[in-house]
């Protein structure tokens, strides 16, 4: 591990987007603890302050302190991309190792199916999945998650049918194990660089989904803040108050880069083969 | 290759009949009765039965949904309850704005992505190469409607260069109209722009590093002549398929761009229609929408065809 | 009942319902106006629907009824001439206009008038206001240009019941099809309507009266205030009526090419309560929540300073007002002592149904945030109107939901059985019944008075505010109404300056 980080943050960037990560990630940890403010207290009277010296971030439309907002929503952003996540490897890889072990006739409708997943756009199934179950944050992590099923199907399949004719697998089919086993005990931690790699892309893609869903009013409901409710809310405001618009969104773009380039670290790090064409 | 082409067929059509059943189940158990809301709540219940029998609610949802299933293959997406025209005249109206904006954006983003790519995997290394590697990195964090909201703010709000939105429809020429879906397709196009041309970029590196390619530089060709006569051949079936990704994914992103525009296209009719409980507008709009992203990846299914010989021949 | 038409009306204010969209285009000629509408009307028949959106596009403009009501709500004449009533207030002979054509170019006459009314009170008719009919007995045709009106009771606002939009006069050939191609008398003729956009009126050359000044009138429906605020800011419309966003009218009101005219409307914003459901039948729960409301927070924050506070259900500029505001003082001690006698000391959970309006979405976290304070813990839940009508209205499947009641003089409706509020007293359903059979003016103030203490006293819901109209206009608009005493934008009065 601790050779593993050596080699890694000598990876531009794996570190630039480690340190990123780490601190959203303790932005989101610290704000359960503690706030500058208390983001469920409306001050209307202190209402659409410029950032300034007691306000890092300057106040909202309701005076509520938008750097407590940020971190909170932080924590909102990363809950609901990191289940979705979660949701993803969970149904997926199954799928996807299941499809590549047993092959045929499975693998086709398994694949297949994950088109028709692939045919939804993740905004259209949570409009669908709202208007059934009402918005809310649960259903914006079902819609991002459901997107991310085939992703990690197809590459999951993809990764076990390159492993299932090497020799090591071939070996332990000999020893008379069965298949379920295989893929337990060999093919799964096999591929899982290629699955952090992913992971960390779908982590990226769901924070700006699950934004878009919020800024389109059917993800996070208030008084939770959200990044992509924040957004929505600034809109008629950004003539006059145009940080409310703005600090939300660097917040998206911060957390999103700092994932891709942890992404593209891990990717060069973990798997020299694939680095080659990315230098 | 007539196999594999029939056999794609098929598939698509199976993808769209499952993607039908789920659209209409979930739509079965959407709570709200589109004839109460239709009437308002002045409405008796006698009438909001009779409504309903009007409309063909009371009919038993598998006699429901091949009544629609047999409309939509003759064309006949139903007429909606809330406007009582015919779904087809609303859905042709809105899809003349997404998909000639999901285009749009698409072509912008090729036209800025694949040059870049190339220029950048040529000057791998370089500085340019760096700069537009670091550009791109930040590019495809950006989320579109954000940008989109930016570029209001700073070009129509405050320098009023362009119109904040709203779309003057086709019948007021090609010009005033291509200029209102001007914004929202740069907003669409530039995060995709970035991810395309690092993928562009990688492709051709991949390339280039073939064996096949040596022996062409081997043999004396020119770097350009290589790139031209065989990389970019091989480097488009990467491509390809983000494009078809990219497409969906943009036929998509115009139902939150078309909330920063206001632009009247198929997200917002789907939208309304779930708000108003108008089922019939939002099945078969939103079948319009997933038979349109089907359609799509077949054409990317054989496209590849095109780029890659060797799938002529045999299982993919 | 007219309160959904007015619910809706209200949504109008500041709706953020689904997102409708306009087609925007360079600034309007001098001969045409842009009007924007934040819903779209479902149909263009204002015979058979309750939505006011219907009649804010053809009111006056395509339709005409027999009487018209004017900008100050004054009875004007349309397609009647004039007319007599008779001695025992029950018989009205209407004198028509004559010379009037359709604007398919077939005659008006009084064959149309009995068809009309007839259709309008037949047993199977889809007319949203049936009521406005049901006091005639008859109507018959004395000759081509009189018709004869014979009612059950006399009725003095019969002749402005006349003016509503549901009451305009159609013919028989096209009624059927006026929901999608409307054919009226009215200064305007239907052109067209792109669907989820703009309806698109033309002038009328043959019209009967003064020619309207515009050649073509355009109505955008955007919903959203932030597109709302880009369209007026463009120049692609060029007024509103109600503007969806308070936040930006201090913006608008600096730019010298706006005009912006705030007026009162007639709704009660409140926070409805479920009176049956506990704990919000005790009635010291229901003080409690009062005492604990900020108003002028509410309206700072939600409607950015619009807005006049109440402490009951009545319209402030009403002569028979009594200021209620100040029986439940903001005051979070006396509060929390309430709801420690009504026996939750630590508070309680309940959820808080949101319609789309703004008022409800911001008033509704504001409230949220201000009850957490004396420990009510609630929940916010955003709903569609499409939800809120069956599951809050109807079935009263609620606790708390935030709407602006918008009927004029509707305090009545807390006497109605199995409102959605489920309230009911005795005390105050005579003091209703008592109003009905008083007509003497200062008696009937004294018993508005009354019913108003005793719902304050009650708190039956947490009264809020009164809603303000604001309308958004371009500077060289003329002729737009200031005030709204029926849902309609006139457009036969308006011009543009140079």
């Amino acid at each position: 591990m601790k050779q593993f980080l050596k080699t890694a943050m000598h990876n531009r960037s794996f570190a630039t987007g480690i340190v990123i990560t780490c601190f959203i990630v303790l932005m989101a940890a610290v704000s359960f603890i503690w706030t500058p403010y208390d983001v469920t207290n409306l001050d209307i009277t202190a209402k659409l302050k410029a950032p300034y010296g007691s306000h890092w971030f300057g106040t909202d439309h309701f005076g509520r302190d938008i750097f407590s907002m940020i971190m909170v929503g932080a924590r909102n952003s990363i809950a609901v991309a990191l289940a979705a996540v979660i949701i993803g490897v969970g149904i997926g890889v199954p799928v996807g190792c299941w499809a590549a072990a047993r092959g045929g006739q499975l693998d086709e409708v398994l694949m297949r199916g994950n088109d028709v997943v692939f045919a939804f756009p993740s905004l259209l199934s949570a409009a669908m999945i709202a208007a059934v179950f009402g918005p809310g944050a649960i259903n914006a992590i079902i819609a991002i998650g459901i997107f991310n099923i085939p992703v990690f199907a197809r590459l999951s399949r993809g990764a076990a049918l390159t492993l299932w004719p090497r020799d090591f697998i071939m070996a332990a089919r000999a020893a008379g194990k069965n298949k379920t086993r295989i893929t337990i005990e060999h093919i799964i931690p096999n591929m899982a660089n290629v699955l952090i790699v992913q992971a960390t892309v779908a982590f990226a893609l769901g924070i700006i989904l699950e934004a878009g869903l919020a800024y389109v009013g059917l993800g996070t409901q208030p008084p939770t803040p959200s990044w992509g409710k924040m957004l929505n809310e600034a809109q008629t405001m950004m003539s006059f108050a145009p940080h409310m618009a703005v600090i939300p969104g660097l917040a998206i773009v911060i957390s999103v880069l700092g994932l891709n380039l942890l992404g593209d670290g891990l990717r060069d790090v973990l798997d020299p083969r694939l680095s080659r064409k990315r230098d | 290759m007539i196999l594999f082409l029939i056999r794609k067929i098929l598939w698509a059509a199976a993808t769209l009949a499952v993607a039908s059943v789920l659209v209409f189940a979930a739509l079965e158990i959407v709570p709200g009765d589109p004839a109460q809301v239709m009437l308002g709540i002045n409405a008796t219940d006698d009438a909001i039965a009779a409504l309903r029998e009007d409309l063909g609610l009371n009919k038993p949802a598998l006699e429901r949904y091949f009544s629609w299933i047999f409309g939509l293959l003759q064309g006949d997406l139903g007429k909606s309850y809330t406007y009582s025209v015919a779904v087809r005249e609303l859905v042709a109206d809105r899809i003349t704005i997404s998909l000639p904006l999901a285009l749009l954006a698409l072509v912008m983003s090729t036209a800025i992505a694949i040059p870049v790519g190339l220029y950048a995997a040529t000057k791998r290394g370089s500085i340019a190469d760096t700069t537009i590697m670091a550009v791109t990195q930040v590019g495809y964090a950006i989320p579109n409607f954000w940008l989109a909201l930016l570029l209001v703010y700073i070009l129509a709000i405050w320098l009023q260069l362009v119109p904040a939105g709203g779309f003057p429809g086709w019948d007021g020429g090609l010009v005033p109209a291509l200029k209102a879906l001007f914004l929202p397709a740069v907003s669409l196009a530039l995060p995709q722009a970035a991810i395309l041309s690092r993928i562009t970029r990688s492709a051709l590196l991949d390339t280039m590093g073939e064996d096949y390619i040596r022996t062409a530089r081997a043999k004396g060709l020119s770097f350009r002549a290589t790139i031209w006569k065989h990389a970019l051949r091989n480097t488009m079936i990467p491509v390809l398929t983000i494009l078809g990704l990219q497409f969906a994914y943009l036929l998509a992103g115009t139902i939150v761009i078309e909330n920063v525009f206001y632009l009247p296209g198929l997200g917002r009719l789907i939208f309304q229609a779930i708000a108003l409980r108008d089922l019939i507008v939002v099945e078969s709009a939103v079948m319009m929408l997933v038979a349109t992203i089907i359609l799509i990846n077949l054409v990317v299914d054989l496209a590849y065809l095109w780029a890659d010989p060797r799938l002529r021949h045999g299982r993919p | 009942m007219r309160t959904m038409k007015k619910l809706i009306a209200a949504a109008m204010v500041t709706t953020a319902l689904a997102p409708v969209v306009l087609a925007g285009q360079a600034l309007a000629a001098k001969t045409s106006l842009v009007m924007g509408m934040a819903l779209e009307p479902p149909h263009l028949d204002p015979t058979a629907g309750a939505p006011a959106a219907i009649d804010e596009v053809v009111y006056a403009n395509v339709f005409e009824g027999l009487t018209r009501i004017g900008s100050k709500g004054e009875v004007l004449p349309a397609l009647a001439e004039s007319w007599d009533i008779s001695a025992d207030g029950k018989t009205y002979t209407f004198k028509l206009r004559q010379g009037v054509k359709y604007h398919d170019g077939s005659d008006f006459n009084a064959d149309d008038v009995k068809f009309s009314l007839d259709r309008a009170r037949a047993e199977g008719s889809t007319n949203a206001q049936k009521a406005l009919f049901a006091g005639i007995d008859s109507v018959s045709v004395g000759d081509a240009n009189t018709v004869v009106v014979q009612l059950k009771s006399p009725a003095g606002n019969f002749l402005f019941n006349m003016g509503w939009g549901d009451a305009v006069i159609v013919a028989s050939e096209t009624a059927d099809g006026n929901k999608a191609n409307p054919v009226g008398t009215g200064p305007f003729k239907f052109g067209s309507w792109v669907k989820g956009s703009s309806v698109n009126l033309v002038k009328n050359g043959d019209y009967w009266g003064t020619p309207a000044a515009l050649e073509k009138a355009t109505f955008r429906f955007i919903s959203d205030p932030a597109a709302s605020l880009s369209a007026m800011l463009a120049g692609d419309v060029d007024a509103f009526a109600n503007f969806p966003a308070p936040e930006t009218v201090p913006q608008l009101q600096a730019d010298p090419r706006f005009k912006v005219v705030i007026g009162s409307t007639e709704g009660e914003t409140i926070l409805s309560t479920n009176n049956t459901k506990p704990p919000f039948n005790d009635v010291r729960v229901r003080r409690a929540i009062a005492h604990a409301l900020d108003r002028q927070a509410i309206i700072d924050g939600a409607m950015f300073g619009q807005g006049t506070p109440i402490g009951t259900h009545f319209a402030p500029h009403h002569p028979a007002y009594v200021n209620l505001v100040d029986r439940y003082p903001m005051d979070l001690e006396a509060a929390k002592k309430l709801l420690a006698e009504a026996g939750h000391p630590d508070g309680f959970k309940a959820t808080l149904k949101l319609p789309p309006p703004t008022y409800a979405r911001r008033g509704g976290e504001i409230i949220a945030a201000q009850l957490r304070k004396i420990g009510i813990d609630l929940e916010t839940i955003q709903v569609d109107w499409g939800v809120w009508v069956p599951e809050v209205f109807k079935a009263k499947d609620y606790d708390l939901t935030i709407v602006s009641h918008t009927e004029p003089m509707d305090i009545s409706i807390y006497s109605r059985k199995e409102y959605y509020f489920n309230y009911s007293s005795d005390a105050f359903n005579s003091v209703i019944e008592k109003l009905n059979a008083t007509t003497d003016e200062a008696g009937r103030y004294e018993l508005m008075a009354q019913a108003q203490k005793i719902i304050s006293e009650d708190a039956v819901n947490g009264f809020m505010f009164q809603l303000a109209k604001t309308g958004v206009w371009n500077a060289k608009v003329n002729g737009l109404w200031e005030n709204s005493p029926v849902q309609a934008n006139d457009l036969t009065g308006v011009s543009w300056s140079d």
